[in-house]
């Protein structure tokens, strides 16, 4: 009796080992397909037809990435919602697709597709197109170097996979271009490189009406989501930093120890915002060689000394900014920063004075 | 059946359940240190000299160790080990170098300078200012991982050999870190790297 209560025993332990074993195995968790094509982006491989589920949309405060051209869409599975119970936080349900294109003179160049296949975990991949312009190869995780032109002799590379959690994954996987602040109908009409809002576009107001969100919360087609600032340039100053440093120097990244955040809280306008209270005035880490003892972060009046500009400036890998994406300056956005770091010293008291107090 | 072997049985199926929960719940990898890493004092020593021995064979002393000039020529200053580039050393004005040379070293083995610009080896004792003090194990795994600052930032710079240390497994990553952190703190600000063609203020 002993022996068959032990060999029951043992093979119901095994028999658990094994399914466990099996699962911890990913059960076969999704992986990207090999073709772009295979993605479900379009409705026809043979024409490029995008699929009619796909939605089309376009962030108030785009990333800069030497001046591609980009299209987005969003695919939502059927039925399901997204969780805006946080509204600085949404929470996508599990199957959303999204694909970033991007083109440099009027080429497609890569595809990046994320795509959620259990909660919080996302497939991240990158499609290289063809010279016939007719599908897309995944690429390998490790990215592709130099695979086109964009200016002078400069040339773009797809990201590594790595890299691109380097951006995307704070704590947990964002959308960049997805969110309350980017959808706003509210839009900044001086955020720069931002491309005209068609109707087919997805924006906070369409997402409402149709009942996606979860809570519904109307009241952000009444008080559309936007940066509360004291001037125009400076509502586009904070917008742009947010899109273009805020995916990495934000409060929930995996470097707040650095304490820079530029990520533009929805939920927190009417207060100094961190994208102040973190720079201006601020010593840092890196300190602009030319300026030295008057180097900040941010040094009111003074864009020479203030390493944010100079740092923008830069395509150096030592020092630039961002450190990755781009190896072309945004010549457009350190025009627009250095005179908002440079003019309106009324307005730069009073942000000081909020922030002080 | 006597009740004997009924309580028998089932004891035998109650432990073999509780320790597939065990195993199954239990965040241990292959290595047999788990995500937050050894939990027993025994465990910790193990780790840290298992990070020694990295730190020794590795040659990290190489470069974070500032050299000083012996009997026998160039050799290691253990009162400033791990510490980097010295704050009081002399700066190593961007290379200018003849045709056939690569880079111009500095005079205590700790500063670097080639196309790329003037690096300078970082204090790796945990002073919280000047040295790993301030930082993450997942900080300091994702730079050895990706080769970029924190895993964000910008490279980390020639001559550190960035394609050997991605190819350090997570655990090893861990060991060096716990050892890193198990040394003297020393207060050392080493300079931020210089861009090419750019004097040191």
């Amino acid at each position: 009796m002993k022996y068959l209560a032990t060999t029951i025993a043992v093979g119901m332990f095994a028999a658990i080992v094994r399914a466990s074993a099996a699962s911890e195995a990913g059960g076969a968790a999704p992986v990207a397909p090999r073709l772009l094509t295979q993605t479900g982006l379009y409705a026809n491989a043979a024409t490029l037809k995008i699929d009619s589920r796909n939605r089309t949309f376009s962030p108030q405060y785009p990333l800069w990435s030497d001046g591609a051209t980009k299209r987005r869409w969003v695919r939502l599975p059927e039925g399901s919602m997204i969780n805006v119970a946080d509204l600085a936080n949404w929470e996508l349900p599990v199957g959303t697709k999204f694909w970033k294109e991007f083109s440099f003179n009027g080429r497609k160049v890569e595809t990046r597709f994320l795509w959620q296949v259990k909660k919080n975990h996302w497939v991240f991949a990158s499609y290289a197109w063809n010279d016939a312009q007719t599908d897309a190869v995944l690429a390998s995780e490790s990215g592709v170097s130099n695979i086109a032109e964009v200016e002078n002799g400069k040339r773009h590379s797809i990201p590594s996979v790595s890299e691109c959690r380097a951006c995307h994954d704070s704590k947990r996987t964002e959308i960049l271009g997805f969110t309350a602040l980017q959808l706003s109908d509210d839009r900044d009409p001086n955020a720069l490189h931002a491309e005209p809002l068609t109707s087919d576009m997805v924006t906070l107001k369409t997402l409402i009406d149709a009942n996606l969100l979860t809570p519904a919360r109307p009241e952000l087609v009444k008080n559309p989501p936007r940066i509360e600032a004291g001037s125009p340039v400076t509502r586009a100053a904070l917008g742009y930093l947010s899109t273009n440093c805020g995916n990495c120097h934000n409060s929930n990244s995996t470097i707040a120890s650095l304490g820079l955040d530029l990520k533009h809280d929805v939920t927190r306008n009417g207060e100094c915002t961190p994208a102040l209270a973190t720079t201006v005035g601020k010593r840092g880490h890196w300190i602009v060689p030319e300026a030295q003892d008057a180097s900040r972060i941010i040094n009111p009046g003074q864009p020479e000394s203030s390493a944010l500009v100079r740092r923008m400036k830069s395509r150096r890998p030592i020092s630039q900014m961002p450190p990755i994406g781009t190896v072309v300056t945004d010549r457009q956005a350190v025009d627009l920063i250095t005179s908002w770091v440079q003019s309106n010293p009324e307005e730069w008291q009073q942000m000081v004075a909020r922030c002080a107090a | 059946m006597r009740l004997t072997n009924i309580v028998w049985g089932a004891a035998v199926i109650t432990a073999a359940i509780i320790l597939t929960a065990v195993l199954s719940t239990a965040s241990v990898k292959a290595d047999g240190v788990g995500d937050a890493g050894p939990q027993t004092k025994a465990g910790k020593t193990a780790q840290i000299a298992r990070g020694k021995y990295l730190v020794d064979i590795m040659g990290c002393h190489d470069c974070h160790t500032p050299m000083k000039l012996g009997p026998n020529g160039p050799e290691w200053d253990m009162t400033r080990a791990l510490s980097g580039h010295p704050e009081d050393a002399p700066s190593l004005p961007p290379a200018n170098l003849p045709a056939g040379y690569m880079a111009a070293i500095g005079g205590t083995f700790t500063s670097f300078s080639g196309p790329w610009g003037t690096s300078f080896t970082k204090n790796l004792t945990p002073d919280k200012e000047t040295g790993l003090g301030d930082w993450t194990v997942e900080e300091f795994i994702a730079t050895m991982q990706t080769g970029r600052e924190r895993g964000k930032g910008r490279p980390v710079l020639p001559p550190m050999p960035v394609q050997n240390l991605k190819a350090l497994s997570d655990s090893d990553i861990r060991a060096l870190f716990a050892y890193l952190q198990s040394l003297p703190a020393i207060k050392n600000r080493t300079p931020q790297p210089v861009e090419p063609g750019n004097s040191q203020q």
